[in-house]
């Protein structure tokens, strides 16, 4: 598969991010450059988030619907994400370790984000599990709106456990505590995430197509 | 309504008459369960933890994992001769199939708990008779949610090459927040707490178990089609 305009395009956005981060953004006066790995972790954070997002909402309309379209994009949606999660759950630690003194605390964010990739981990092994086309994507279908559900429930729960986790930088009602410099880099940081989110989910959802291109649903209970 | 709960009770009347015929699932639920609280006993140095703090943990993961050993069953009766056929053909609604389903393992839970809760009481003297009512009432809530994630599932993943993995890896994330407001709520209570300090836990449970028997019977019909 040749990359597209869209591949290289964010590719390019995401490099020229990390030159800024690395080369142009200032240090932080207590953390040193620990803190710069919130430019990776925070984007990545925000991106599984908005995968696991489309993914509920294409599973509701692909039940209403039963476009083949619909199941192509959760799928894809749901594998983008899970490597997205994969990258907020490494590169945690690794910032948690100089900063908090440990890998891994059982903080309520940290928490959620790990449950967050046990389900979607559930939801990729259960469709390799299923042969049939049509049952495959009713059953992720359920899976995908269930563990949206779910998300508030964990949240909550082990929201009880008191959070140790940096509270909100940008999204929150006062104005953003960052300086302009870095808030630049981060917003940077996020739009080409986002771009590279988009690029990775075509490429996934044009691998989809082509594979159910070459293997025709066969018989029944499959259109 | 009224129809769709007796014809649930129908089919949990069928699943129930098969267990008690054969005792199987129950017999080896119990025996699971004992096995555990003996396991869990030898696995922490009883001289430096008191029983009174890790059992509502123990409680909560024997009850899990017992919980979807009966769940597994549940759907794995109907999978010989594809049975599940004739329950669709039958002109019963899919949604009391599932509740039917539901209430069967609900049953079979609770029966489970019924020998399991004194069990782990007698083993690891823990002061329980003055407790019991509100043990109850959380050990009750607590099967409602799992039955309701777990009879959805285990519809699901019998259909599966995985079947008994992936039944499991799908419902344990969903057990979470139903084994650990059980757990606090029942070490809250086992410490001497008055049952108020509880009660945001309960409110939790009782959260969880509405949205999930309504969305599981929801989502069911989605799982039968052909």
């Amino acid at each position: 598969m040749k990359p597209t305009p869209l591949t290289i395009a964010a590719v390019v956005a995401v490099v020229l991010t990390y030159i800024r981060v690395i080369f142009f953004t200032p240090l932080e006066a207590l953390q040193g450059p620990a803190q710069k790995i919130l430019y990776v972790h925070a984007p990545a954070a925000w991106v599984a988030f908005m995968a696991f997002g489309l993914v509920a909402v294409a599973s509701v309309l692909y039940l209403w619907l039963r476009e083949d379209r619909l199941d192509r994009i959760a799928e894809s949606s749901a594998e983008v994400g899970v490597v997205f999660t994969t990258v907020v759950l490494t590169t945690g630690p690794l910032w948690g370790r100089p900063i908090w003194g440990a890998y891994w605390t059982w903080d309520a964010r940290l928490t959620l984000t790990l449950f967050l990739w046990f389900i979607y981990a559930g939801y990729m092994v259960l469709r390799g599990a299923l042969d049939d086309r049509a049952t495959r994507a009713r059953y992720s279908a359920v899976l995908g709106i269930l563990g949206a559900l779910l998300i508030p429930f964990i949240h909550l729960s082990v929201y009880l456990f008191r959070t140790l986790h940096p509270q909100p930088i940008l999204m929150k009602p006062s104005a953003p505590s960052l300086p302009t410099e870095m808030l630049t880099t981060l917003l940077m940081a996020f739009a080409s995430f986002t771009l590279l989110y988009v690029a990775l989910l075509r490429a996934r959802y044009r691998y989809a197509v082509t594979r159910d291109g070459a293997h025709p649903p066969e018989g029944h209970g499959a259109q | 309504m009224r129809e769709l709960l007796r014809d649930a009770w129908l089919i949990a009347r069928k699943d129930l008459t098969i267990e008690f015929r054969t005792r199987s699932a129950f017999f080896s639920a119990v025996v699971f369960s004992l096995l555990a609280i003996v396991i869990f006993y030898f696995a922490w140095d009883a001289t430096a933890v008191a029983a009174i703090d890790l059992a509502p943990g123990v409680l909560w993961v024997i009850f899990t994992f017992s919980g979807l050993l009966g769940m597994h069953r549940s759907f794995g009766v109907e999978q010989p001769d594809r049975a599940i056929d004739g329950l669709i053909a039958s002109p019963v609604s899919r949604e009391s199939i599932f509740l039917g389903k539901a209430i069967a393992s609900l049953v079979f839970i609770v029966a489970v708990q019924v020998v399991a809760i004194p069990a782990v009481g007698l083993f690891y003297n823990l002061p329980l008779s003055g407790v019991a009512l509100p043990l109850a009432a959380i050990a009750l809530l607590a099967a409602i949610g799992l039955v309701a994630v777990g009879t959805l599932f285990s519809a699901m993943a019998v259909n599966t090459r995985l079947a008994e993995l992936l039944l499991p890896m799908l419902a344990l994330p969903f057990f979470v927040p139903i084994v650990l407001p059980a757990a606090q709520a029942t070490a809250r209570l086992m410490s001497g707490r008055p049952v108020g300090d509880a009660v945001a836990w309960l409110k939790l449970l009782i959260a969880f178990d509405i949205v999930f028997v309504v969305a599981c019977t929801l989502a069911y019909p989605y799982t039968l089609e052909e």
